[in-house]
Formats: C-alpha cells, sequence, structure tokens
C-alpha cells in the first residue's frame, strides 16, 4: 500500500514544510555548538517522514527549529523555514503562539509525558489549548474533547484523570490528542515511544497512523533512534549526523539498501528477532559522535568510517541524489 | 555458584485508610546455573525489578528464599558475610545517570569496587586500567572526569568495569542498555558476553525487549503480574511460545524486515 501511496505523490506531490539553509547553532562559553548546521528538507503532504540518528546528532534540535520554537541559548543563524507557503522564520514568538502553533504544526518533546502539570486533570490541559485559539463555551470545548477521544478509540474517563492516575502509554496518548485537537496539519514527536514498553509503543504507533488516515494531521515527522520502529510507520527516512543529513529516501529502499557508511552501521546496530538479523550477528558503530563546536573537517563521519579515503578528511561531501527520491552525502556515491 | 529462587513472594500494602494488596511478585522460582545468561522478560510492571530487589537483598521478600551458593540471603547478618555476597552477587542498573554520585570523580566509583576485593594496595591502578580497557575505554578518557563529563554509553561501560574488578559469580542487570542509543547497545551487550565467557559469570538480565533477549539468553523466562508464565531456551520461546502473553510479547516487537499487520 505504501509503495502505490509514494508512486503518486511523485506526480501529485504537495508540500507542507519546507526548510532551506537551515542553521541552528546554541551560544556557549566555548564558542557555537552547530547542533544543525546547513539542512534542507522538504516533506510532502500525506507523508510520515522518520528522522534517526544517534544522541547528540541535533535531531532534536531540529525540530525546535522546524517549529521555530528558538529560545536561547539556540539561535537560527541561517534559513528559511515555510509551513503550507507561509515563512515562518521571521515570525516573532507571539504570532507563532497565535497562528501556527497547535494550529498548523504541533510538537509533542521528547519529556512530555513527564511535564504535565500533577495538580491539573486532562481536561485542564484541553481548556488551554482550545481557549487560547478559539472563542468558545466550556460545554463545547468538553464535547469536542469527547468526541476526539472516541475517535482515537481512548477512554473518554481519562479526561477526568490526574497525569500520576494514568500509565505511560495512556499518558503519551492523551499528550498526542490533546496537541492535535485542533487538527495541526503537521505534528512533530519525538521520541514519543523509548519511554515505553513495546506493548504500549505498538499502541502509541498505531494512534499515531489512526492520526493521519483520520485526516487529523496530514503530515507527521517522527524522531526516534530506533529504526525498527520507522519501519513500521515511516513513508521516508532522514539519518542525521552530527548537524547534517547524510541520506535520505524511502523507508524501504534505506532498509534494504543502505549507501552511506554510517545509515549501514546504523542498522546493522538494530537488535530485532529476525533470522536475517541473527545472521549478520550483533555490531556497533566504534567510536564516539563527534564535538560539534569542532566538528571534523571534510566528512563529519570520516573518523569512524570503516571506508574512510584520503579526499574525506578534506573535502565535505554534498547530499546529491543518487537515484530517484534518494539523496546521500558521500564520495563514494558521487 | 547457584542461585535458587524458591516460591518468592511481594505483596505491597498501599493506601492509609482503604488498604489494598498488591502482589507484585506472586510465587516465582527459578535457579541460575554458572556461567548461563537468563533473561527475565516482561512489560513494566510486570514484577521484574520487585525480584531482582529481593535477590540483592534490597528488599525483603513477603515470603520464599534466596539461596545463593547454598546461604540464604537474607540470613547473612554479619559484615564478613554480607562482604562475601556483595563480591560475588553485582548489580548494573537501567540509569547510568543515576548510578553515579554527581559530586564525585569517576575514579571513586572503580576504587570502591576495588576496595572490596582487598589488594588495593598492591597493582590496584593496573587492575582499574586493565578492566577499564576491557570495556573499551582508554583510562586517560575517564579517568579524573566527572559523571557529567560522559556519555550514557560511557558511563554503563564503566558500571561494567566494576564487573572487571571483582569478578562477580552472578550479575543482575536491570534493563542496561534500555537508556543508551541504539548504535552503541550491542557493544554493552558484548560485554556482557564477554564476562560471561572469560570468567564464567552468570548473568541475570532483566529487559522489556524479547528481541535483545533472544540474541543472548541461554533461558528466556516470560513475566506477566509477577508471575513466570513461560519458560524456556530462545528458539522455544520465539518460536513456539505457549502462553498467550508471550505470543503477544513476541508479536509487539518492531521488527526490520516485516511490518506489523493493519500498519
Amino acid at each position: 500500500m505504501n509503495t502505490l501511496a509514494l508512486g503518486l505523490k511523485e506526480v501529485e506531490r504537495v508540500t507542507l514544510l519546507k526548510a532551506e539553509g537551515v542553521k541552528a547553532y546554541y551560544s556557549i562559553r566555548q564558542g557555537y555548538v552547530k547542533a544543525v548546521d546547513g539542512l534542507d528538507l522538504v516533506i510532502d503532504k500525506g507523508i510520515t517522514l522518520g528522522v534517526a540518528g544517534e544522541s547528540g546528532c541535533g535531531k532534536s534540535t531540529l525540530m525546535n527549529a522546524l517549529m521555530m520554537n528558538v529560545k536561547l541559548p539556540l539561535h537560527l543563524i541561517e534559513g528559511t523555514i515555510a509551513l503550507d507557503g507561509e515563512v515562518i522564520s521571521k515570525m516573532d514568538r507571539s504570532m507563532l503562539k497565535k497562528k501556527i502553533w497547535g494550529v498548523q504544526a504541533s510538537m509533542v518533546p521528547q519529556s512530555a509525558l513527564n511535564a504535565l502539570m500533577p495538580t491539573k486533570r486532562i481536561m485542564d490541559f484541553v481548556r488551554d489549548v482550545i481557549k487560547h485559539h478559539l472563542n468558545v463555551t466550556d460545554s463545547e470545548i468538553v464535547s469536542m474533547a469527547k468526541k476526539r477521544f472516541e475517535e482515537l478509540n481512548l477512554r473518554v474517563e481519562a479526561l477526568d484523570l490526574y497525569p500520576h492516575e494514568l500509565s505511560g502509554g495512556m499518558k503519551q496518548r492523551a499528550v498526542i490528542a490533546v496537541s492535535t485537537l485542533l487538527n495541526p496539519k503537521l505534528l512533530i514527536v519525538d521520541e514519543p515511544t523509548s519511554a515505553l514498553d513495546v506493548s504500549t509503543q505498538k499502541q502509541v504507533l498505531k494512534m499515531l497512523m489512526e492520526l493521519k488516515t483520520t485526516g487529523i494531521t496530514e503530515s507527521i515527522i517522527f524522531v526516534t533512534h530506533d529504526i525498527a520502529v520507522l519501519r513500521q510507520i515511516a513513508d521516508y527516512i532522514v539519518i542525521m549526523y552530527a548537524g547534517k543529513i547524510v541520506e535520505s529516501g524511502s523507508t524501504e529502499d534505506i532498509l534494504h539498501d543502505p549507501k552511506h557508511p554510517y545509515t549501514y552501521c546504523l542498522i546493522n546496530a538494530v537488535v530485532t528477532p529476525e533470522p536475517e538479523v541473527r545472521k549478520r550477528g550483533l555490531t556497533s558503530i566504534p567510536g564516539e559522535p563527534p564535538d560539534l563546536i569542532n566538528p571534523p573537517g571534510g566528512c563529519r563521519f570520516h573518523p569512524r568510517c570503516v571506508k574512510a579515503m584520503d579526499e574525506c578528511g578534506s573535502v565535505e561531501p554534498v547530499l546529491a541524489k543518487f537515484r530517484g527520491n534518494r539523496l546521500v552525502a558521500c564520495h563514494l556515491f558521487k | 555458584m547457584s542461585l535458587d529462587v524458591t516460591n518468592l513472594k511481594k505483596v505491597f500494602v498501599v493506601g492509609l485508610f482503604r488498604r489494598k494488596e498488591i502482589q507484585a511478585v506472586d510465587n516465582v522460582s527459578f535457579n541460575v546455573k554458572p556461567g548461563k545468561f537468563v533473561s527475565l522478560v516482561g512489560e513494566s510492571g510486570s514484577g521484574k525489578t520487585t525480584t531482582a530487589k529481593m535477590i540483592l537483598r534490597l528488599l525483603r521478600p513477603t515470603s520464599g528464599s534466596v539461596i545463593f551458593d547454598g546461604k540464604n540471603v537474607w540470613d547473612l547478618k554479619r559484615i564478613n558475610e554480607l562482604r562475601w555476597y556483595w563480591k560475588n552477587v553485582h548489580a548494573i542498573f537501567q540509569d547510568p545517570y543515576a548510578s553515579y554520585n554527581p559530586l564525585h570523580k569517576i575514579d571513586r566509583i572503580l576504587y570502591q569496587a576495588l576496595a572490596l576485593i582487598a589488594n588495593q594496595n598492591t597493582e590496584g591502578d593496573s587492575v582499574v586500567k586493565k578492566a577499564l580497557t576491557e570495556v573499551g575505554l582508554r583510562s586517560n578518557d575517564v579517568l579524573g572526569k566527572y559523571p557529567h563529563e560522559l556519555s550514557g554509553g560511557q558511563r554503563q561501560r564503566i558500571m561494567v568495569a566494576r564487573c572487571f574488578i571483582i569478578k562477580p559469580k552472578l550479575i543482575l542487570a536491570d534493563e542496561p542498555i534500555s537508556m543508551i542509543d541504539a548504535s552503541t547497545r550491542a557493544s554493552v551487550l558484548q560485554l556482557f558476553s564477554k564476562l560471561k565467557e572469560e570468567y564464567k559469570t552468570s548473568v541475570i538480565f532483566i529487559t522489556h525487549d524479547l528481541g535483545l533477549a533472544y540474541y543472548i539468553s541461554d533461558e528466556i523466562m516470560i513475566m506477566h503480574n509477577g508471575k513466570i508464565v513461560e519458560k524456556g531456551s530462545p528458539e522455544e520461546v520465539m518460536d513456539n511460545p505457549q502462553d498467550p502473553y508471550t505470543k503477544r510479547l513476541r508479536e509487539d516487537v518492531p521488527l526490520m524486515y516485516s511490518k506489523w499487520i493493519g500498519f
């Protein structure tokens, strides 16, 4: 089903989010931490995009930049971000709060399920979100919330409970439901399942799929370090390393035929109970991710790369078209 | 080395006025033989960690016994007996951030381990350095640093380095790799296999990830609602699960090369 849907999109692609030349740095005493360093990204309508990479590769920073949730010490140094044709990278915070966040695009950050105010019921969060944007009565808010929870197969009684009374999985699903109440076109979820066990993880992933099939959101960006999870829900995958995209393509292509040596390592580090995986055994990526204050010259992966050539230490590879909609940034594939 | 857990039970009583009893661990029995890698798999709240805490003497069982090398661990009272137990049974916990005191340097946690085996005055430094090399760290990179200066993977490796110093007979690893990056998980897992091969260390590996357990275990035990519902070799449990809960758990593990039905 997915391949067919992707085939159609080749013809009638409609861009939802377009980010060009995004550089997002953290300013600290020692200099700039170049967490996102010159990155282009286009997300079409109807797509679930998976963003994968090790801790500290800039995944979460990129998401904050895409939402324009840029607060000190984070700076958006360069780049334009357009959401559905509207440039949001020039908007100020109050404008973003009024017109974009929660209405056009929503983000569920990594620690969202632990960040809920313990003295508030789920219904209070719903009220906060809706009252900020719409002028409606309380009974309307209650019926809106109930309707949405029913639509997503969540227990309606959960609305009257406090966060501590919900299980981790239920809390995460409630957070996602509340953040999509106003049908944002784009939903960004950052590691939504890494604190959950496999059974609740599946429920959360199922709900994300439902959000798209019921048309509540058009596109989803799913950030994770677990590629097996992306296999289940993503149409496209973007692999990040040290603040840059090293490879992107459809999920099938990336998993079955990884090109960039880093992607190859990342996929081989995944442990799933499958004969294919058992045959190749357990491997991991040697070394540590680089220091982003002074990233290595040339290709940023070259100190850890087994296929590194002389060129890799001096010339930085550009993200170039490899085949179809496949992009690779590596000197091996020019 | 032998560990025999017999009819272990833990009942938590909650509530001040309306008292409610929760059977966290319900009649759990199993044994661990020398050099065996046993995995305890289950979802959150299934009683895995409570079982581990009772074996480690951190939580007193409501009933049942834990016999390690012929001694009931809850009968150990004198400091010498306890030292003997600490020397032989070692724990590694889930959160590599919380296992450290942030005010002390990394060295302290390693030299504390050295104090347990009581030959610190002889070639203490070389023992520590050798243990760090075993876990793939360079001593210059970590010694003299504070915990916050290291990555999660490095911190968890240092916890394993303690095992290379003490050389315990049994390691209880409670979700040791769930908080570290997917890309470094395999390398930390391999350290446990190395301990098993070199020193015949037995490992009780607690995890919610059946996939991981499948790789490295000699035996898998599936825990659900405080009970062990299935026991067997990894192949038996994965290829031919008997209990309905095991079947569900197996279906919920995300796979790389096939998709879930309905996704």
